[in-house]
């Protein structure tokens, strides 16, 4: 026990024969304990490495060689000589953007009355958050297909009420799985941002309030710039987690939107190429590792899951 | 002076110059909840096309799901898998958490990060390194395969729920068994695990949904008649929008909310 252990480390008086050897013993003890309590996740670890941890290595490796097996950069320099590759990040990135973009945008009005609600209804509504949160991604894909199809509900309500004459091409596009994912990525932006908001105290507003702020003043100078590190690392989330996105492409973007991770699928599905889609691997944990740790110095003391209780 | 005309918030603000947030506040919300709901109705259609509402009632798409092996194997599948992966992944989960918790190592921060990557990279990446593995082991298509990948992306939401609990324990109940003379299993049995056992039942569940509700690890690792749920309504997915779909998707989402629910409850009450 760490408690004890802090205790038996510490040197012994002087002039107490035998009291070193004791506390080496203690320390020993303790150091054998530690070792074993450490044991307890070794099965777990062993699992992870097997699984996970070597194979990853081993893809790495792969993706440093050539189809004649010599050490070679091919596999990344295909990326940036073949356009399709280049098409693949851009879209990539301009689904990541438009996603982000899109979540701040209904997000943020959702978060700041959630915060501004007394607890109890903001807990309900929050319920409404976290439920889709835990309800199967494909479930809810598959219920935006039938929404969104040619003759599905949103195009037949549309056209009845005369909003539009011609069925909208809403799916099996990008519209399609930009609708999808806002739906599955929004509460991992409203959470953090729910928190950082509930944090904000509120006699802030109450003092500009006091000092002659309008309304919206005072959330324009106070409010807003306090929220913003709950909204970065919200926004920040939701990019990450935008950039391997697979299911939701394939079936609301129809085929017509390929991102990395599709992409990836295709050169083991379709090519046997794993040269490649190790190469594409390697890039997308780089680029995910590198904004995660981005958003951990930016969200230093924000709480990620704030506001989350399922 | 009516509810409209009282302020807000701590500026002058009143509900009336907010009627518009709150409006906006409701239509995210439905944009949140209503697509998911909107195909329960939509799974007791009589119609190929599914309406809404629906013009007539029946049950013919929860018939056709039930007739039909394909889709009886794959739940099957699911199931096993999903029950399996609660079965290994809290007691593989509790034990690492419980170990690195009170071990307090420097190396315990490094494998706590690395037990957790299943869940931070991307999972592609997961589902490619776990192929990758199973074409040499020659787990591919395999039940087993299928727990133990799902048992590593499970491993980490275990080890989150669990080593919350422990913070939230009170280390010195343990001390005191022990000085008393339990050993540590006995006193984890008797004296830790009883006072976090919301937290470890609540691991198990979402062990149990995050087998249940894997899509892409599956398409990999899975297949012939060891084929997920999610595989399988993936694969059909792609090619048509078959109303078999909206009756699997009533039943999941009373699965997975009726145990989210549950777990909510039970853990409001204890409060």
């Amino acid at each position: 026990m760490s408690g004890s252990a802090t205790g038996a480390a510490r040197p012994s008086p002087i002039g107490a024969p035998g009291g070193d050897l004791h506390a080496a013993a203690l320390r020993r003890d303790d150091r054998r304990e530690r070792l074993a309590l450490f044991g307890l996740a070794l099965p777990a670890l062993l699992l992870v490495t097997v699984t996970m941890a070597l194979p990853t290595a081993w893809l790495f490796w792969l993706s440093l060689l050539a189809d004649d097996g010599t050490l070679s950069l091919v596999n990344y320099a295909r990326m940036i000589e073949q356009p399709s590759y280049g098409r693949t990040f851009l879209t990539t990135f301009e689904v990541g953007f438009l996603t982000t973009g899109l979540c701040i945008l209904i997000g943020y009005p959702l978060a700041y009355t959630l915060s501004q609600l007394p607890q109890r209804t903001a807990n309900l509504c929050m319920i409404a958050v976290l439920l889709p949160f835990w309800t199967s991604l494909l479930v809810r894909t598959y219920a935006w297909l039938v929404l969104l199809q040619r003759t599905g509900l949103i195009n037949s309500w549309g056209m009845a009420l005369g909003l539009w004459t011609e069925p909208l091409p809403l799916v099996h596009n990008l519209a399609g799985t930009l609708i999808g994912m806002v739906h599955v990525l929004l509460p991992y932006l409203v959470l953090p941002l729910y928190g950082a908001m509930r944090a904000i105290d509120r006699d802030l507003i109450r003092a500009a309030s006091n000092l002659g702020a309008s309304p919206a003043q005072a959330f324009r100078t106070v409010f807003l710039p306090l929220s913003l590190p709950g909204l970065a690392a919200g926004a920040l989330i939701v990019f990450i987690l935008c950039l391997g996105f697979y299911v939701t492409p394939v079936i609301l973007g129809g085929g017509k939107v390929t991102m990395v991770s599709n992409r990836i699928a295709d050169d083991i599905d379709v090519f046997f190429n794993w040269g490649a889609a190790s190469a594409l691997g390697v890039v997308l944990l780089v680029l995910t590792l590198s904004l995660l740790w981005l958003t951990g110095r930016l969200a230093r003391g924000v709480n990620l899951f704030g506001g989350g209780h399922v | 002076m009516s509810w409209l005309d009282r302020p807000a918030s701590e500026t002058q603000i009143t509900h009336r110059d907010r009627l518009w947030l709150y409006g906006v506040t409701v239509l995210v919300l439905a944009f949140l909840v209503l697509p998911t709901l909107i195909v329960i109705p939509m799974s007791f259609s009589a119609s190929r096309y599914l309406e809404f509402p629906p013009r007539q009632w029946s049950l013919r798409w929860y018939e056709a799901y039930f007739a039909s092996a394909t889709w009886m194997d794959a739940t099957r599948t699911s199931l096993t898998a999903a029950s399996l992966t609660a079965l290994t992944a809290t007691p593989l989960g509790t034990a690492a958490a419980y170990g690195l918790y009170f071990s307090r190592l420097r190396l315990g921060k490094l494998a706590f990060w690395l037990m957790m990557t299943p869940i931070i990279v991307p999972a592609i990446l997961v589902g490619i390194a776990i192929f990758y593995a199973y074409v040499q082991l020659k787990l591919v298509n395999s039940l087993i395969g299928v727990v133990l990948a799902h048992t590593v992306v499970a491993i980490p939401i275990v080890m989150m729920i669990v080593t919350a609990a422990l913070q939230s324990f009170d280390v010195n109940q343990e001390r005191v068994a022990r000085s008393l003379g339990a050993s540590r299993l006995r006193a984890f049995v008797e004296i830790v695990a009883p006072q976090i056992r919301f937290s470890l039942v609540t691991a198990a569940i979402f062990a149990f949904l995050t087998s249940f509700d894997e899509v892409i690890i599956a398409i990999f690792v899975s297949g012939g008649s060891n084929s997920t749920l999610t595989r399988t309504m993936f694969a059909s997915l792609r090619d048509q929008i078959d109303p078999t779909i909206a009756a699997i998707s009533t039943m999941m989402i009373v699965v997975t909310t009726g145990l989210v629910l549950a777990v909510h409850a039970w853990g409001a009450r204890r409060r």
